[in-house]
């Protein structure tokens, strides 16, 4: 028998390449330069150089949801492991499965304020699903492969490995991954009852009004999830919505689909939510954003949950049955069940409820007008879809006003192509995630939809951008304003606009061109489309600053500390002032 | 927690006491109490040593109060550690022994001091040291038998006292053995 005996940082590569990793994004510097020597020596593993360490993770983030894959970060000790902290808390909120590596001053040294140390376990700890410091080398081997089994099972999530210097220089000898592994994460257990999935589908089967509320565990869960999903919404003719994660586990043009709920969802999903006598949520958590007020949430509805994550149910929404369980597995009892049953009876009649749906669709709440020169937002992003829907098109997005409008009036017809923050709310997220998703899909049409001020934030980027030669594309929604801040100052604050105005802007096309890749700007609806189009046409990456109306707002709303029948359509709506509680809520 | 909880109708806040396995690791126990302030949960007593040195296991005897929502949720975000393997509600459970170490050092002189004494007796304290000036006793027992000793003793003269929070067991030969094997 050989004994494979390497540096810690060689094993490390190995146990990398082992557990399928293709792409590490990540940065240099002193604690980590054994582990890019190993890199560099390599053939294997294919190196992203980003320019910042939260980054590196939203890159990893954007290249684990467009694959199922697990991401992988590669950081330094000190400022790498503080700087990627707003992308592991952006990963666990987003369930995403992410193992970062950060280097850590050599294990002597723990402790003593040495030049770049910082407790990265400490700092880490809330914003990981687990994190490890290797103390001990010969452990090193089997950490790596427990901390892939438990970023991508159960409820993904981020997990960290700090690696101190002198681990990744002693000489250690490979351990393989044990392929019997015991399960890591107690949340595996799941409880898919026979007796109580028979209940839930005669509850579904004899519901008079009833609703599917899907999240992103169906996207989680594999693309099997959304086809059993949508496979279960066609059996029973049920109304379907999703949440901001979840889009394309339906696909938009699925007739029973009502569009996004929530916060600046769709009237008509959620009046369905808030007037359903039985709600199927899948993979979807009762987050704020969705369920408005709480004591007015589906007030007269029995509840079944399915999540693979046992403490999101019954956290904030009391239901009537739970199902701790992958969504594959839950959906695929369930449908049997469904079909089971379906066969034994006729399914109660749902013309009233559709009639009701319907009338609430004439609503036509995303309605909006488009007049005059100027370029509303909500038709950019309506553009933007026609012009792109023949390609297989990816979405990444910032955060405000322009991710709801793309959330709008994007439609989705595939999981995984849709990539958004939405727990953490992170601005600045769209760009690097628009880097991850174009190295795994390096044929596929890639749009980062930005507003000006997120795009600021993270714009080192575009270097990353041109050195690998990524054809993204930037679709600035340009309005001069942090949209969504000055959209709450308008509705809370008398319109007093402290500081939302995005000031000293640089010339986003000038900005292109000093980085060598290609700008344009429109600012006439007449040139929009053409616009449009030469963006997708060029080969490389583009940066569009579409100069949009300045003062839109998106709607509709649920005002905060409202219920979802007390949407708002527009500004001229009579909506009661906010309360003291609702002025408290984020 | 969101101000959305606000208006929910109250219930009634129990005390509950938690019995918990987990892998001694450095790291472990900051993960649990972590959990705790993060979200806002209330930690009444806690303790925590190692129970098993060959698979390195530790037990964290825990008792949190809330509704039996709450503590639901305690529970489920308690098993989502990953080095957390045992969660046991010993409340919901049934019956249990809740049991507790004081140490209280008493400074007293003259009369009192028989006062002491006879006191220690009654409560089947130990005397552990003595000097002219002081005792200091070591006794075992319910936290309430605990509070009311101590507070026998404070009236006696200035104390020090030390305790070591709440370790709790199952009554009845019901054991882990086999939920332990299987970590």
């Amino acid at each position: 028998m050989t004994v494979n005996y390497c540096s810690g940082a060689e094993a490390v590569i190995r146990a990398l390449v082992e557990n399928g990793v293709e792409v590490i994004f990540g940065y240099p510097g002193g604690a980590v330069l054994p582990l890019y020597d190993a890199l560099f020596e390599n053939n294997k593993i294919k190196h992203i150089l980003v320019r910042h360490e939260q980054a590196a993770v939203h890159a990893a983030e954007g290249y684990a949801r467009s694959t199922g894959k697990v991401g992988c970060v590669l950081v330094t000790s000190g400022p790498g492991a503080t700087n990627a902290i707003t992308g592991l808390t952006d990963a666990l909120m987003d369930s995403v499965p992410i193992v970062c590596l950060s280097g850590q001053v050599p294990t002597h040294l723990i402790g003593t304020d040495a030049f770049q140390e910082a407790d990265t376990t400490g700092i880490s700890r809330p914003c990981t699903k687990h994190n490890y410091l290797v103390k001990d080398a010969d452990k090193l081997c089997e950490i790596i492969h427990k901390s892939f089994e438990i970023a991508s099972t159960g409820r993904p999530g981020p997990v960290l490995i700090d690696l101190p210097k002198d681990i990744q220089l002693s000489k250690i000898k490979y351990v393989n991954k044990n392929t019997k592994f015991k399960k890591y994460n107690n949340n595996n257990i799941s409880n898919i009852d026979e007796n109580v999935i028979n209940k839930v589908a005669t509850l579904l089967l004899n519901a008079e009004r009833p609703i599917i509320y899907a999240g992103g565990g169906v996207v989680n869960s594999g693309q099997e999830a959304s086809k059993l999903l949508t496979k279960l919404v066609n059996l029973l003719d049920c109304p379907v919505t999703l949440t901001l994660m979840g889009l394309g586990c339906v696909p938009n043009t699925n007739k029973n689909f009502l569009g996004m709920l929530g916060m600046h969802g769709t009237y008509e999903a959620n009046l369905a939510m808030h007037n359903c006598d039985v709600m199927l949520n899948v993979g979807a958590r009762f987050d704020d954003r969705v369920t408005g007020r709480l004591n007015a949430f589906a007030p007269n509805s029995k509840k079944i949950h399915i999540d693979v994550d046992k403490s999101s149910i019954n956290k904030v929404v009391s239901v009537d049955y739970g199902i701790v369980g992958d969504c594959t597995k839950v959906l695929s009892v369930l449908v049997q069940e469904v079909k089971k049953l379906h066969n034994q009876q006729t399914i109660k009649s749902k013309s009233k409820w559709w009639s009701e749906i319907n009338h609430w669709k004439e609503k036509n709440s995303l309605g909006f007008q488009q007049i005059g020169n100027n370029i509303k937002p909500q038709q950019a992003i309506k553009s933007l879809y026609e012009k792109s829907k023949n390609f297989d098109t990816y979405i990444t997005t910032e955060v405000g006003q322009h991710q709801m409008w793309a959330a709008q009036y994007f439609g989705f017809s595939k999981p995984n192509h849709w990539m958004t923050s939405g727990g953490l709310g992170t601005m600045g997220y769209g760009l690097p995630s628009s880097v991850g998703v174009q190295i795994a899909h390096p044929n596929s049409l890639v749009i980062d939809i930005s507003g000006e001020a997120s795009f600021l934030m993270n714009m080192q980027e575009l270097s990353t951008i041109v050195q690998y030669k990524l054809p993204v594309k930037i679709f600035i929604l340009n309005n001069e304003w942090m949209g969504m801040v000055r959209q709450w100052q308008e509705l809370n604050h008398g319109s007093r606009y402290s500081e939302s105005y995005t000031a000293s802007l640089p010339d986003f096309v000038k900005l292109a061109e000093s980085f060598g890749i290609t700008g344009l700007r429109v600012d006439n609806i007449k040139n929009l489309g053409n616009t449009i189009d030469e963006m997708i046409n060029i080969k490389g990456p583009v940066i569009a600053d579409i100069r949009v109306e300045k003062e839109e707002n998106c709607f509709p709303m649920i005002p905060s500390g409202a219920a979802h029948n007390e949407m708002i359509l527009s500004s001229d709506d009579n909506h009661k002032d906010t309360s003291g509680e609702g002025l408290a809520l984020v | 927690m969101s101000i959305y909880q606000k208006n929910e109708v109250k219930e009634v806040e129990t005390s509950r006491t938690l019995s918990l396995v987990v892998d001694n690791q450095p790291g472990t126990l900051a993960r649990v109490i972590g959990l705790f302030s993060g979200r806002g949960y209330n930690i009444e007593s806690l303790t925590v040593t190692e129970i098993d040195k060959i698979r390195s296991l530790s037990r964290i005897s825990l008792v949190t109060r809330g509704t039996s929502m709450t503590i639901e949720q305690i529970k489920s975000q308690l098993l989502r550690i990953v080095p957390v393997h045992i969660v046991r509600d010993l409340t919901l459970e049934g019956p249990f022994i809740k049991s507790e170490l004081a140490l209280v050092k008493l400074v007293v002189k003259g009369a009192n001091r028989v006062e002491a004494l006879r006191i220690a007796e009654t409560f089947r304290a130990r005397t552990l040291d003595v000097t002219l000036s002081s005792f200091v006793f070591e006794l075992t027992g319910k936290p309430s038998k605990l509070d009311a000793f101590t507070d026998l003793m404070r009236s006696l003269g200035d104390t020090e006292i030390s305790r070591t929070g709440v370790s709790a067991i199952s009554r009845g030969n019901k054991t882990e053995t086999k939920l332990l094997d299987q970590i």
